[in-house]
């Protein structure tokens, strides 16, 4: 884990960025100057406001200053907004083209949702740590620098006061832990998370209910929820006493240059306004890094999502546009002594295969046996660990995929539909398709009666993964776009799951009409496909046997 | 909603911190006294200093130098007194929230939100309640007081200077804060929409890949999402300026304070000693009253939460003992992980209930008005200790009328009689006692296994929880468990895996015996000969009084069933027992011979 309070790799990743964080160092540098000019002019005012008289010059550069640094605060805003929505922006693509380069086999699973988390709403996290936390880092620099060489000017003997406890801030900070400090949050937020079980006993509400305990557990939640009470306070304790520390370091560094001077004072030893300058130039000193400090926390967010986007979009391969033979999609493809295997498990071992053109082949077998792995190697999501796969003697390794895929179709488990209207989902391949061809294809895929009830017909937006349509309906669609791509080879992947019967029936006859006269290789789960096949595999345990055509499902 | 919902959502929430009133007051004392601490050092300081200026005796600085000196002690003292004040006090009205809020999820029909966002949005939910008081209300009201203290104080050295003091309090604390609320909500209202699209993009591109890449249109996708970046990056760079002009305009509004109050004193003739304290001062009370422009920030963005949490709070009647303040605490104040899903007090011996008769009479459910129905007029006799299984296509309605028998789901035609009663005649917690088991939505409770497999029959005895475990063949599981019976299962049951998952939740069920045992795919995620064989050491282990509805997909193992029913589209297609119906043609025989094919590698058909 990256827990530097800046990721050097973002420079160099986000090349747009660099302006705007020199602009906000530089800005830092103008701020620290500010607040040294700030409390001079305050210091001339009140000085001579001693004496019952208004230092007017002194009383404009005082109005001056503030002014000056009002503005520089809202171009150190302006320019880490800038920064972040530059950065977030710029990683965004970067995550969704990591996506793409390295294809779908890679996205599969778990990685998919936390991607979509990540460059969706998790780099909003940056915001907090852009415009929050590294102005205030900046500022924690060039202000202490900035206040001790002033003091040192003014009094060398308060800048020594000064020079010995600012470090403790620092010091402490280390020792007591931001970290550890941010890690009792953490772990703060998440016992306050799981709330006593708030969360686990919300979601197992179905399963209390069912065994007539959810209203006797409303007292346990209490319960539970009162000792988490008392645990979170333990740790909080600890977490709070170092934020007193270091708030003792910086008021009593107050206290510590204040006393000496004024007694000096006392002496004649020292202007009033030297004093002064003193005074209000202390505490200056301390405030960045202690408002740096208490916003590390809610950094650590942003920090996190940053070390994740760069890490994941950075291990992308180099986009490569392949350009190699083109596969016939007529030819004969075959399978030559193939093995896939994934991390944990192997999906195929040594399959030999060759499927003649127009031939219609069902793949049956039990679930996680390897069916999918088939079809996802055939569509180039999977590349063999050994052996290779050849389409018309042109091997898929080093054909162009591209020009491959454009004669597949694909109709996979569970489509994915988009957030768009139903028919730019049904010419998800065809964008430019015209809208007879799009008719066509309903109509092929049995689903006008689907169109005739949405609302705006073909037009309807569909919702987030298609909300709003049925499984039946969804697999229909997924088959309207494989009409659509008319292609010469055709792969379904159990297009008939997840349906009742009389969905089943209106996809079946649909699939019927889709394989006709197509390289069609089919994993099926119901005796209806086999009907057709020409040829029917078993794959178990990653193996491949051939079973002798029964015209199953036609009894008698 | 009703009469209740006009009331705003922080009213709501707030009327569950009176029982800790006393609490709250005094963080919010002790945060104005760690400000004004704050404050008054740098007065006492500037004090100290000008008149040391006048060479006065040194006793004259005496007070003054010990007040700088404990002023400077007390602040951090204070500050860390106030945070755990605060703290404990806002800790104690969420575990209130929590009890009320899990109470209303409780009584309330139908299911609690399923998916993970909705569960942890209900978690943020709350936490809202939490971040409302500590970071919005408390540092407000501390700053309020602060702000009025300093004014009063101020008047008694010089009202005109009181009077600009007062003005530039009133912009910083109030003008500027509004100003923030308005621009912050304005600006998420702008921005949402486009991060909603984004997200969608996000998601469309991953879950979606596979998709894209098949059909050729990873790359136009992407560069849509790309532009919606872009779109999403000006507008974020624009808002920007408007929503940190607002700081600038704070730091304006400090030093022109000062500054005025520096211009009216020594007009108005205050001496000089006293100009200086009145112009530090003013600056610090600025700066305390600014931090009202981040509370404003933080409650915008706090509201949508407080609003879902008030609904659900304002569901609950007020008779409810949640209103009450906590148990005492310390009382079994078990925080380890297993804190115990079943209470102790709520223990009680139930005995095994005898058999009871089930009829689905015309049940009919449609689970939205136009949509078909899940179940049809749906007929289903069970009587006592009798064996059926339900199999059919998935969305044929199993699970619905699994729902309906437990009384999850209310039929809207038809009727369950359960031991001569309708269903929704018994009281929702005497029902598990007849009917219930493992249920499709059966969950592991982050506990020990014990606690998890008690839950079936609390106050079960060693024996009937062994056999139980025996039956759903964990028993060897556990015996290899370094803790045993007391091993943790981990958060929703993440120690476990698919199958010892399910074989918890069924030895839950057959603890629980009740009169009609409803099993709903009780061997999912079991490869064929462990499915076979549960699913025969569970039928032996149910009283032969007792009755078994089995819903699944799985077709081996049945022949001993009374009855198998096959069901699609909510309606009885085919009824008889195993031997009968791979003999006839339909569904049953279809899907028995391609399991077959499937499992054993051979198509075979009989009949």
């Amino acid at each position: 884990m990256n827990r530097r309070p800046f990721d050097p790799r973002l420079l160099r990743r986000v090349p747009a960025a660099r302006r705007d964080l020199a602009l906000l160092a530089l800005l830092g540098v103008l701020a620290a100057g500010l607040v040294v000019a700030q409390a001079t002019a305050l210091a001339v005012l009140l000085a001579t406001a001693f004496t019952g008289q208004l230092d007017r010059v002194a009383l404009a550069g005082f109005v001056a200053a503030v002014a000056a640094r009002a503005l520089v605060v809202w171009a150190q805003g302006v320019a880490a907004a800038r920064v972040a929505a530059t950065v977030k922006a710029a990683l965004r693509a970067d995550l969704l083209g990591a996506v793409a380069r390295h294809g779908p086999g890679w996205v599969a699973g778990q990685r998919a949702g936390q991607l979509a988390t990540l460059a969706g709403r998790g780099l909003d996290a940056l915001d907090a740590y852009f415009t929050g936390y590294l102005p205030q880092l900046v500022l924690s620099v060039t202000v202490p620098v900035a206040v001790l060489g002033r003091v040192f000017l003014a009094d060398w003997s308060s800048a020594v006061i000064i020079a010995l406890t600012l470090p403790l801030i620092p010091i402490f900070g280390a020792l007591l832990g931001w970290q550890a400090q941010a890690a009792t949050e953490r772990q703060w937020r998440r016992l306050s998370l799981l709330g006593g079980h708030f969360l686990d006993m919300v979601a197992g509400l179905p399963t209390l209910r069912a065994f007539g305990r959810a209203r006797a557990q409303t007292d346990a939640v209490r319960r539970m929820a009162d000792g988490h009470r008392l645990a979170t306070m333990k740790t909080l304790r600890i977490a709070f006493l170092s934020a007193l520390v270091l708030e003792l370091v910086a008021t009593l560094s107050v206290a510590l240059v204040a006393v000496p001077v004024g007694i000096r004072l006392l002496d004649g030893g020292l202007a009033l306004q030297t004093a002064l300058l003193v005074l209000l130039l202390t505490p200056e000193a301390y405030l960045p890094l202690r408002t740096a400090g208490s916003r590390f926390h809610a950094s650590m967010e942003g920090l996190t999502a940053l070390d994740e986007a760069l890490t994941l979009s950075g291990s992308a391969p180099d986009p490569t546009t392949r350009v190699g033979a083109l596969p016939d999609g007529r030819g004969e493809i075959r399978f030559e002594s193939v093995t896939v295997a994934y991390e944990r498990t192997t999906a195929l071992r040594d399959v030999t295969l060759t499927i003649r053109p127009g031939e219609r082949i069902a793949v049956i077998g039990p679930s996680g046996a390897g069916k999918s792995t088939l079809l996802g190697l055939l569509l180039g999501f999977v590349t063999p660990t050994a052996g290779r796969v050849t389409v018309g003697g042109i091997d898929l390794a080093d054909a162009d995929l591209d020009g491959w895929r454009r004669q597949v179709a694909w109709v996979p488990q569970r489509a994915h539909l988009f957030a768009a209207s139903l028919a730019d989902n049904i010419r998800l391949g065809t964008p430019d398709a015209p809208p007879a061809e799009v008719a066509t294809a309903v109509h092929a895929a049995a689903l006008d009666d689907v169109v005739a009830a949405l609302p705006d017909g073909l037009d309807t937006l569909l919702g987030e993964r298609g909300h709003g349509l049925s499984s039946g309906q969804r697999q229909r669609v997924a088959l309207a776009r494989a009409f659509l791509r008319d292609a010469p080879v055709v792969l379904l992947d159990e297009p008939t799951a997840r349906l009742d019967a009389a969905a089943e029936t209106a996809v079946l006859s649909a699939t019927r009409r889709l394989v006709a006269g197509r390289t069609a290789l089919l994993v099926a789960h119901r005796p209806a496909l086999l009907r057709d096949a020409d040829r029917i595999l078993r794959i178990s345990d990653g193996r491949v046997t051939e079973l002798t055509p029964v015209r199953a499902g036609e009894a008698r | 909603m009703n009469a209740g919902a006009a009331r705003s959502p922080e009213l709501t929430v707030l009327r569950l911190a009176r029982p800790y009133l006393k609490r709250l007051v005094g963080a919010g004392l002790l945060a104005a006294a760690t400000e004004l601490a704050g404050l008054a050092l740098m007065a006492t300081a500037t004090w100290l200093l000008m008149t040391a200026a006048g060479q006065p005796p040194l006793d004259r600085l005496t007070v003054a130098i010990v007040a700088v000196r404990a002023l400077a002690v007390s602040r951090g003292v204070l500050r860390y007194t106030e945070r755990l004040a605060g703290h404990d006090a806002v800790l104690r009205l969420i575990t209130d929230v929590r009890a009320r809020v899990f109470g209303a999820l409780a009584v309330r029909r139908g299911a609690p939100p399923r998916s993970g966002d909705a569960l942890s949005r209900l978690v943020s939910d709350v936490e809202a309640v939490q971040d409302l008081l500590l970071r919005v209300v408390v540092p407000a009201a501390a700053a309020g007081l602060v702000s009025v203290l300093a004014v009063g104080l101020t008047v008694l050295i010089s009202p005109p200077a009181a009077l600009a003091l007062a003005a530039g309090l009133l912009v910083a604390g109030v003008a500027l804060p509004a100003l923030a609320t308005a621009l912050t909500r304005r600006a998420a209202a702008e921005v949402a929409p486009l991060r909603g699209a984004l997200a969608v993009d996000a998601v469309d591109l991953t879950h979606g890949a596979a998709d894209l890449a098949a059909f050729g249109a990873t790359a136009s996708a992407l560069a849509t999402a790309r532009q919606r970046a872009q779109r999403l990056a000006r507008l974020e760079r624009r808002l920007a300026a408007l929503g940190f002009a607002i700081d600038a305009a704070g730091v304006l509004v400090a030093g022109a304070t000062a500054g005025a109050v520096v211009f009216v004193a020594l007009g108005a003739g205050v001496h000089g000693v006293l100009v200086g304290v009145l112009a530090v001062g003013a600056l610090a009370a600025v700066e305390i009253a600014l931090a009202l422009v981040g509370a404003a920030r933080q409650w915008t963005g706090l509201r949508s939460g407080l609003t879902r949490v008030a609904q659900l709070l304002e569901a609950v009647p007020d008779t409810d003992p949640g209103t009450e303040p906590a148990a005492p605490a310390g009382r079994e104040a078990d925080t380890g992980p297993a804190g115990g899903v079943v209470p102790a007090e709520t223990r009680d011996a139930r005995e095994a209930v005898a058999a009871c008769a089930v009829r689905f009479d015309g049940v009919t459910v449609r689970y939205r008005p136009g949509a078909p129905a899940a179940l049809d007029e749906f007929d289903l006799d069970v009587p006592a200790g009798r064996r059926v299984a339900v199999v059919g296509p998935s969305g044929a309605g199993k699970s619905t009328l699994a729902a309906v028998l437990t009384g999850a789901v209310p039929p809207d035609a038809g009727r369950v009689i359960l031991d001569g009663r309708d269903v929704s005649g018994y009281p929702p917690d005497e029902l598990p006692r007849l009917v219930g088991g493992l249920l499709a939505e059966a969950y592991v409770f982050h506990a020990t296994v014990r606690d998890n497999v008690l839950l079936g029959r609390p106050g079960a005895d060693e024996d009937a929880l062994a056999a139980a475990v025996t039956a759903a063949g964990l028993a060897d599981w556990i015996a290899a468990q370094p803790d045993g019976w007391n091993t943790v299962v981990g958060e929703e049951g993440g120690q476990l895996s698919g199958g010892q998952r399910q074989r918890l939740a069924l030895a839950r069920a057959l603890l629980a015996a009740p009169g009609v045992l409803v099993l709903d795919e009780p061997t999912e995620g079991l490869d064929p000969s462990a499915a076979d064989e549960v699913l025969a050491s569970t039928l032996a282990a149910t009283p032969a009084t007792h009755s078994v509805l089995l819903i699944t997909h799985r077709l081996n193992g049945l022949a001993e069933f009374d009855e198998v029913v096959v069901v699609d589209a909510g309606r009885v297609v085919q009824r008889g027992r195993h031997a009968e119906l791979i003999a006839a043609p339909g569904w049953y025989r279809d899907q028995w011979v391609l399991q077959e094919a499937a499992e054993h590698g051979y198509l075979a058909l009989s009949g």
